[in-house]
């Protein structure tokens, strides 16, 4: 699995994007997911399963003065 | 948790002390002048005080300087160039404090819109340095018939200089007694100039504070009056020193006096679109902001805890990332036991961002203000941050006593934390110690006698004039003392051009380095905030993306400077839907609605490409002006290698597995290599690599931004710009001729 165009090394089968994101300590307020081209909203993060063939991308918004 | 309704009014001062000081001013000259009525954002008046012969004057902008220079910042270094030569310093009489807001700024229908955008050349670094701010005085400055103002001369006596709006009179005044601190000073001048009680709103003061006559790091505070709490509130141009600038002219305050805001007093093109592009924005305001970011409950602040997942909040002078006590300056912590909440905490009308948040009723603990209790402006992000984990303090208490005796000194919070952090480096290497600092105890972490040189700043007394100098020059002082290796210093001592580092570690974010180090006025992030991009979303895995990036973000940020906009409302908090767009970072609803301000205001379409070519104009000419005070070439873009990696083996054997897998992954070592090497030998690895990165960096950007190797903006491009103006031509020619020699 690609995590921001990167390969995942914590993949294991069955994890979800929840578990990703927990996983990969991405707590920024503002994110954007998209799994393989298709927006993720904040409440099917929990119930929505990553293959290992998939791209996910986390993107965090920018912010600051 | 402390709520609005709960918190006391303040107390101004008492009539008897008005009368006395009223009483102690001396009228030395007035000048008359006739208001000009904004037109489509505009007076094009410019108006100039000289403080040393106690004149005003007011002239008209021409049509091509407003055409090339927009407005803001723009107009700042426009004005600030013809004023100064390649000879004059921080401190020459012919050096001006140029301010001036923009086409938009004054409006009341959006968040974000009363910036005002100031420029000097600079005591840390010796060119221009531009700093914006909010609070009431740019916007007055329009409503008072001015698009910019521009001060220059030097005063021998200390003077309030009065700007009123409904007199229609420039007034310079004699004033012995006020006291130098801002938030005692803001409140007396505002009381002083109100009419009533009710007029208060209509006054807006600047001023400094009393270390701003001898540190270099000296801020400017601009006030805005709190109807809610009764009392005059303060935010700051911080960087580069430009309050020590505003003292050394002798000035103590400047006011600016006008009838009354109202809805459309720059006389815009078409306010329907400005009113319904408002409304858009405030109601994505009240139905996201607790769901994203929280602005308006604890402001900038909310990222303090976030960050550090990252590793990005610079820890002991930047050396780490993570921020280990973070966990007492939680969003949660600051919200429930310090910043007071359900106020409408908007530095200009019509912000619903509301972001300038207070801690009501302070006790202070020390300095000469113990015992009182005040309204500490804060916590930002920038200051929490740099005042507390950079040196080690995590307790909220202490960083807000801190925050407010470096606001009302009138201190640069950025640079004082940066500078603080470098001095406990050099206090923890041995290169201070107790002697040297005449007693003062600069571990890590102690708060009391951080405050303690801040008090000595203030009183121009001890160890405080030294660290008044600012970093650059302290690393000087230390290496002449014999106390320090000078290259030592230069490689942890956290500025560049002269300027403190904000507060950002960038080790990790190529792009960053660059964000920093390819700046004009030095490492400040508001030109580029590129490590989430870069670092996290990987989205500009390439030199020639970054380069894209290190183009593009810069220009458009600078965009903001030139219309008198804040840049938070643009992406703090988006859209509900703004993940659907194409390009969900830019938050291309938003970039749309400032096209429709601009439109609204100016009655001009703009596009994307027109925003960044505004913005270039802007941005090369500021370059050109740094190579011609002698600071502007490649040399100037060098980086302090802490910025870039890990300078000492601490730091190295705290992100040890990172670093030793960089080696191998990135590059190039076998894992057998890696393992044979000394610490030593892998630090020295690391930093030819990231060193020979910047360097490769630094040429992609320069071509992408039209520039020689040596950073020398070329002729053909300058004409491409519609730039080629003949004295920018006369700085860059020679410049080009020797190096194609």
């Amino acid at each position: 699995m690609k995590l921001n165009h990167r390969e995942y090394a914590g993949f294991r089968e069955g994890m979800t994007v929840a578990d990703v994101i927990r996983e990969s300590r991405f707590t920024w307020p503002n994110l954007v997911v998209r799994l393989n081209g298709t927006v993720v909203w904040p409440e099917e993060y929990g119930n929505t399963v990553v293959g290992s063939r998939d791209n996910l991308e986390v993107i965090h918004l920018l912010a600051g003065g | 948790m402390i709520n609005i309704c709960n918190v006391a009014r303040y107390q101004g001062p008492t009539e008897e002390e008005l009368k006395k000081l009223r009483d102690s001013h001396v009228l030395l000259s007035s000048f008359e002048y006739e208001r000009t009525p904004l037109f489509r954002g505009y007076t094009d008046k410019i108006l100039t005080i000289d403080v040393g012969t106690k004149e005003a004057s007011v002239a008209d902008i021409p049509a091509e300087v407003k055409e090339k220079f927009i407005g803001g910042r723009g107009y700042c270094l426009r004005y600030l160039w013809d004023a100064v030569n390649p000879e004059t310093r921080w401190d020459s009489p012919e050096n001006e404090i140029v301010m001036s807001s923009g086409p938009i700024g004054g409006i009341t229908q959006y968040a974000g819109t009363g910036k005002t955008l100031i420029a000097t050349i600079s005591p840390l670094t010796d060119i221009p340095i531009d700093s914006n701010v909010g609070g009431f005085f740019g916007p007055y400055l329009k409503f008072a018939g001015f698009d910019a103002l521009e001060i220059r001369g030097k005063s021998d006596q200390d003077i309030v200089v009065v700007i009123d709006a409904t007199r229609q009179t420039v007034t310079f005044e004699e004033a012995p007694l006020e006291h130098f601190d801002a938030h005692i000073l803001c409140e007396e001048l505002t009381a002083l100039y109100a009419d009533d009680e009710n007029d208060k709103k209509n006054i807006a003061v600047v001023t400094a504070g009393s270390a701003a006559e001898y540190s270099n790091i000296a801020m400017l505070n601009f006030s805005f009056y709190d109807v809610r709490r009764g009392t005059t509130r303060i935010k700051q141009a911080g960087r580069g020193g430009i309050g020590r600038v505003f003292r050394n002219k002798g000035i103590k305050a400047l006011v600016c006096k006008v009838d009354k805001v109202k809805g459309n007093l720059n006389n815009v093109y078409d306010i329907g679109i400005i009113n319904k592009t408002g409304l858009r924005f405030h109601r994505e305001m009240v139905q996201n902001d607790a769901k994203q970011n929280d602005m308006r409950g604890v402001g900038t602040s909310y990222s303090l805890r976030t960050l550090a997942d990252y590793d990005l909040v610079p820890t002991n002078n930047f050396k780490f990332g993570d921020a280990p006590g973070i966990d007492n300056m939680t969003a949660k912590v600051l919200k429930s036991d310090w910043l007071t909440q359900g106020a409408a905490d908007g530095c200009w009308y019509g912000c619903s961002m509301a972001c300038a948040k207070a801690s009501d009723h302070f006790l202070l603990e020390t300095g000469p203000y113990k015992g009182q209790r005040v309204c500490v402006d804060g916590l930002e992000y920038e200051s929490a941050s740099g005042l507390g984990p950079n040196c080690g303090i995590y307790n909220p208490r202490d960083i807000l006593e801190i925050n407010f005796y470096c606001d009302t000194y009138g201190i640069d919070t950025i640079s004082y934390g940066t500078m603080t952090a470098f001095l406990m480096e050099c206090y923890e290497r041995g290169i201070l110690n107790k002697e040297r600092t005449g007693g003062l105890d600069l571990t890590w972490g102690n708060a009391a006698d951080d405050l303690e040189m801040l008090h000595q700043m203030s009183r121009n007394e001890g160890f405080g004039k030294i660290a008044a100098l600012g970093i650059h020059k302290q690393k000087a002082y230390f290496a002449e003392m014999g106390w320090g290796d000078l290259s030592e210093m230069n490689d942890f001592g956290m500025e560049q051009k002269g300027l403190e580092y904000s507060e950002y570690s960038a080790k990790e974010s190529l792009a960053q380095q660059g964000g920093y180090g390819l700046t004009n006025k030095g490492p400040q992030h508001d030109e580029a905030w590129l490590i989430f991009m870069d670092q996290v979303n990987n989205q500009i895995p390439t030199f020639e993306d970054k380069a894209e990036a290190l183009f593009f973000y810069p220009m458009f940020r600078t965009w903001f400077g030139l219309m008198g906009l804040c840049k938070l409302p643009w992406n703090d908090i988006v859209p509900a839907d703004n993940a659907l767009t194409d390009d969900p970072k830019m938050v291309p609803e938003h970039v749309e609605n400032y096209k429709n301000l601009y439109y609204g205001v100016t009655g001009q379409r703009i596009t994307t490409d027109d925003m960044i070519l505004q913005s270039e104009r802007v941005y090369d000419f500021q370059r050109i002006f740094n190579i011609r005070m002698g600071k502007g070439l490649r040399a100037d873009d060098a980086i302090p290698y802490r910025a870039a990696g890990p300078v000492f083996e601490e730091e190295y054997l705290s992100r040890q597995e990172r670093y030793d897998r960089q080696l191998v992954e990135i590059v190039g070592l076998t894992e057998e290599e890696v393992q044979g090497m000394s610490v030593q030998e892998k630090m020295a690895a690391t930093r030819k690599y990231r060193e020979d990165q910047y360097q490769t960096l630094i040429d992609t950007v320069y071509r992408k931004r039209g520039w020689t190797r040596n950073g020398v903006p070329t002729v053909e491009h300058l004409r491409e710009l519609g730039m080629d103006l003949p004295e920018l031509l006369a700085v860059v020619e020679p410049l080009l001729a020797a190096e194609e020699a």
